[in-house]
């Protein structure tokens, strides 16, 4: 098992490599500091003097990957590439384009982020695997027609408007929780509910009928038939044989999800004004601070990494056909 | 005189590859029995009229031009303006230019503010002004606004029943001298949905459709039917310009990825080995940097090409249509992964099969027997997540242009139009028409799209025949 694991991450490190270099080409290669510098002080006028000065406050100034002027070992490290991104792998993010420094603020940003995503996560499994079920249940039913029918609708609205809409009903309309904001301590928990309560009403429709879809597939296996076979009553058949198999794939797609809890919602963040880190990284992006929405991705990727790294350690635990070769 | 922007060029090839499809797919039975399917949905046909009404419009917009202005120049040759208009334009000419100076409500004849006007005799009240063009004709609008209203919604209605009873009796007739039978036994026939395509639902869909068209057509000369924005233009003609950028989305993005991500799923599954580890790991990667900064990032870096070179653009349009086929490729590049990894292992089972294996043995080469074996055995997944992506990344372009990574913000789309809406629905009383306006169409466009796609799904995926 240990050395399964290890394989798996020794797996990872070429692809953040890959993640890295590409990164890399995108904000230094393609796009020189130079540009970059003309973007923060605006694109026409500006000086030379400027555009060096900018570049030098933030260490762009270096060779991009062979500094040929220095000594020994610093003709590699001290270079745009070893200072930027192969610090990315010790998670030393540096300091963002306005000074800042990343790590502190991610440590900070990530918990109000937590502070969605988690609930929304348990709240969501647990209400839309019950519906998924509920419609299996009923299937071929108006009942499941009429479900079926209602998850399409709900599936065709846009993210946006069930943001936008339930800020008007709820927040500014029903006056029950404030719209937007956030706050320290417990004080945090009425800011939270609406974002919790909009996500989980927009996934509905998606959710439900996935859930649904795989109760649907799982029903039509074999040993659902032996078990109908030998009396058992529908309910037992539903609850014991197919959901406890549809858990499977279920818990496997939700270890993938896990890590990336930490990043949070860009949109929902952004909306409701919440100091996580999709908000961060929203900002980065209208402020175009390279340094941030760099370090966003590389992260990004890193909990992505761990997410499949978990997955397949999870499959492994909770279904005994695959073996580790 | 004619323009064609890029993406113009790849929505008219796009257009052609898919006749090119339906020549060939009437030509086979494997690939007609699907569709065949498909038509026999009611739900799917209605949904495939509302889409068919949607590509129409959008391809209209299309048709870029620059108009010739109405005066010659001294040496008698037509000048022709800088300005770039689309045929759509042309038709709704009144929609683009009756202009109102700001704000105002939908069907309103008033402003939606008040201001100071200034009266015949000098003296100056602060009260709601009359509209330029809303309701500008009628002399009493307190009292008229309401029964002209009311009046021309009925003539409207009138027309479109009128019109579709006319398309009622044409299809009749028409399927009475085709099938040989009397008209009355095909009606009674189309009602009891005994024909073999439910044309009922289709022309219910039309008839319906044409109501409501009639009905905006007799209002919006008058009136403007969804209000006008902060700049006075009217809500609805930007609803129906946003048309085009959603279906270039949602139809380019797919067409940009499909050749890598066919290409790439064959080879990682018929050659295995290092071609397999390497496409592995290619959307391995790609997969694992977060969609949307990958394409914040790349928009960033598009800001900056079109900022260094601002002189090779020669219009707005022209900057905002190449913004847009950038981000149908990030878009692209973003979402090939899943498809390429169907592929792969599907491929993966079928280069196992028997008649691959002949192939092989008769010493058919690789690339023919990919071509010709292999591809067309893959075709439904391809299918399948042409029309399941279409909805989503509709869907995406109103999120990303929320964040100012989607389309430019000059360029009409539902994305924009919500975006410009947000802070409208802080003033008080609250701007809702141009979010209801965009909330409307897109649903229409995405529900149709959903319900075509999943009789498409349901009809190609033979793991999911007989679950439903």
């Amino acid at each position: 098992m240990i050395s399964y694991i290890l394989r798996r991450i020794l797996y990872a490190v070429p692809i953040l490599i890959g993640v890295n270099v590409i990164t890399f080409m995108l904000f230094f290669v393609v796009n020189t500091p130079d540009d970059m510098a003309r973007m923060q002080l605006g694109m026409k006028r500006v000086t030379d003097e400027a555009i060096l000065k900018w570049k030098e406050e933030r260490g762009y100034n270096k060779p991009v990957v062979w500094n040929s002027e220095a000594q020994s070992f610093e003709k590699i490290t001290n270079t745009i590439f070893f200072e930027n991104s192969i610090k990315l792998f010790v998670f030393d993010f540096g300091r963002s384009d306005n000074g800042r420094d990343i790590s502190y603020d991610i440590s900070q940003r990530m918990w109000p982020s937590l502070a969605i995503t988690v609930p929304s996560l348990l709240l969501g499994l647990f209400s839309y695997i019950s519906f998924g079920l509920i419609l299996a249940f009923f299937r071929g039913t108006y009942v499941d027609v009429s479900g079926v029918i209602l998850c399409v609708i709900m599936m065709s609205i846009s993210g946006l408007f069930y943001i936008i809409g339930g800020q008007y009903l709820i927040g500014k309309t029903l006056h029950l929780v404030p719209i937007s904001g956030y706050d320290t301590g417990w004080e945090a928990i009425k800011f939270t509910i609406l974002p919790v309560v909009v996500g989980l009403v927009g996934g509905i429709g998606a959710s439900t009928r996935w859930y649904r879809t795989l109760f649907l597939e799982e029903m039509n296996k074999d040993y659902v038939r032996t078990a109908r076979a030998k009396g058992l009553s529908e309910t037992r058949v539903l609850y014991q044989h197919v959901f406890m198999n549809g858990l499977i794939p279920i818990l496997t797609g939700v270890v993938v999800l896990l890590p990336t809890l930490f990043i949070g919602s860009l949109i929902i963040e952004s909306f409701f004004a919440i100091p996580g880190l999709g908000s961060y990284t929203i900002d980065a992006i209208n402020a175009q601070d390279f340094a941030i929405v760099r370090s966003m991705v590389f992260l990004g990727s890193v909990l992505y990494i761990i997410g499949l790294i978990l997955t397949d350690i999870s499959y492994t635990l909770v279904d005994p056909r695959v073996r580790l070769n | 005189m004619p323009v064609i922007f890029i993406t113009d060029a790849f929505i008219f090839l796009l257009l052609a590859m898919v006749i090119g499809f339906v020549f060939y797919a009437r030509r086979h039975e494997h690939l007609r029995a699907p569709w065949r399917e498909v038509a026999k949905r009611p739900l799917a046909m209605s949904a495939a009229v509302v889409l068919l009404v949607y590509i129409v419009i959008g391809l209209l917009d299309s048709l870029h031009f620059h108009p010739a202005l109405d005066e010659p120049d001294n040496q008698g040759n037509t000048v022709y303006s800088t300005e770039i208009n689309s045929v759509l334009d042309l038709l709704l000419n009144d929609l683009r230019q009756n202009t109102e100076r700001t704000y105002s409500a939908p069907l309103a004849a008033h402003a939606f503010a008040k201001e100071i006007i200034e009266q015949e005799d000098g003296t100056q009240v602060r009260d709601y002004p009359r509209l330029l063009y809303g309701g500008a004709y009628l002399n009493n609008p307190e009292t008229e606004r309401v029964p002209d209203i009311l009046l021309r919604s009925f003539i409207g209605i009138l027309m479109g029943v009128f019109i579709g009873s006319i398309l009622l009796l044409l299809f009749v007739w028409l399927q009475a001298k085709r099938m040989q039978l009397n008209a009355r036994n095909i009606f009674q026939r189309l009602i009891k949905d005994e024909l073999d395509v439910p044309w009922y639902a289709i022309l219910l869909t039309v008839s319906v459709l044409l109501i409501i068209f009639s009905i905006i057509f007799q209002l919006s000369g008058h009136y403007h039917v969804f209000g006008t924005d902060k700049v006075g233009q009217d809500i609805l003609y930007q609803a129906v310009k946003s048309i085009r950028t959603g279906l270039v989305i949602g139809t380019l993005t797919t067409l940009v990825m499909l050749p890598f991500a066919i290409m790439m799923g064959l080879m990682a599954g018929y050659f295995r080995g290092w071609i397999d580890d390497v496409i592995q790991y290619l959307y391995t990667t790609l997969n694992s940097i977060p969609g949307v900064l990958l394409i914040a990032a790349s928009i960033l870096l598009l800001q900056v090409y079109i900022g260094k070179h601002e002189a090779e653009f020669t219009s707005l349009e022209q900057r905002a249509d190449l913004r847009l086929l950038f981000l149908c490729i990030i878009l692209g590049i973003t979402s090939w992964t899943g498809l390429c990894r169907l592929l792969r292992a599907e491929t993966l089972k079928l280069r196992e099969v028997d008649y691959v294996q002949a192939a092989k043995a008769f010493g058919v080469g690789n690339f023919k027997i990919m071509m010709r074996h292999l591809l067309p055995n893959v075709m439904h997944i391809v299918m399948i997540s042409i029309v399941l992506d279409f909805s989503g990344l509709v869907l995406a372009e109103a999120v990303l242009s929320y964040i100012n990574i989607g389309v430019d913000p000059s360029m009409h789309s539902w994305g924009n139009m919500i975006n410009g809406a947000r802070l409208e629905m802080a003033r008080d009383p609250v701007v809702w028409w141009s979010l209801a306006a965009s909330f409307i169409f897109m649903f229409l466009l995405v529900l149709a799209a959903n319900l075509f796609s999943d009789a498409v799904r349901d009809a190609f995926d033979p793991r999911l025949r007989g679950i439903d």
